[in-house]
């Protein structure tokens, strides 16, 4: 039963992303200043949307092992953190990519795009931490605590509390500066 | 279709997948792994000198 609820939900994931794919790619027009580019961000927030959710589980999973110590929380904590950090590496590398043609830099040390590098690497070593520690229930106690230390970068990641209005991945700045959401094609705060 | 960024849209699309296919890599290693670990435990349960 269990089997045919993961293929059957595989099927309607396969189906959904032919058809999400047809769309951004044959359906949407292209963005006025960004050209093809744009598309990259259908990719890009729903890969932090997952990774944020997916650390969030972590975070609660890690709760409940650390409330009940069982074992099976720890199992459930470390699969959604590393689903976490495949979508992490994915928002991020996306990201950079994207901000190469838009802000016209690969990266830069950008209080948010920071905060985001810190949050990617707290995950990458909570999975680190894990691998270095071979008795289980010490390991699940640890990395429960550690993975609860590491969600604290999330909302500083998500809510911009570091750099807030100064930071470059700020819609609010372009908007004030533009009267769009995001600058035009160029470096740094063109509109 | 407005072909300007084509290139850096496909560099993106590319990472996008290899990071997906470098997970799902990963899951299916160590998945047959552990069925070879599996293997080797229910080998060793059956071999005849360590029956009770």
């Amino acid at each position: 039963m269990r089997e045919k609820t993961a293929y059957a939900l595989a099927t309607l994931g396969a189906i959904v992303l032919v058809r999400n794919l047809y769309l951004i790619f044959m359906v949407m027009p292209d963005e006025a200043n960004q050209g093809m580019i744009y598309r990259l961000l259908y990719f890009h927030v729903p890969a932090w949307w997952t990774a944020f959710i997916a650390v969030a589980l972590s975070a609660i999973f890690s709760g409940l092992y650390l409330a009940k110590q069982n074992l099976r929380y720890d199992a459930m904590a470390v699969s959604v953190t590393e689903v976490a950090l495949v979508f992490l590496t994915m928002g991020i590398t996306l990201g950079s990519i994207w901000g190469r043609i838009i802000w016209g830099v690969w990266w830069v040390w950008d209080a948010r795009l920071t905060s985001a590098l810190i949050c990617v690497m707290l995950y990458a070593g909570y999975l680190m931490l894990r691998r270095s520690i071979e008795e289980p229930s010490q390991r699940a106690r640890i990395s429960a605590v550690f993975s609860l230390f590491a969600f604290i970068d999330v909302p500083i990641v998500w809510f911009r509390f570091v750099g807030g209005a100064h930071s470059i991945h700020n819609p609010w700045n372009c908007r004030r500066r533009c009267g769009t959401r995001c600058c035009g094609i160029g470096s740094g705060w063109r509109c | 279709m407005d072909s300007r960024n084509f290139q850096f849209m496909f560099y993106g699309f590319t990472a996008a997948w290899l990071i997906v296919f470098v997970y799902i890599l990963t899951l299916v290693r160590r998945g047959n792994r552990i069925r070879a670990e599996l293997k080797r435990q229910e080998a060793l349960l059956e071999r005849p000198d360590l029956r009770s």
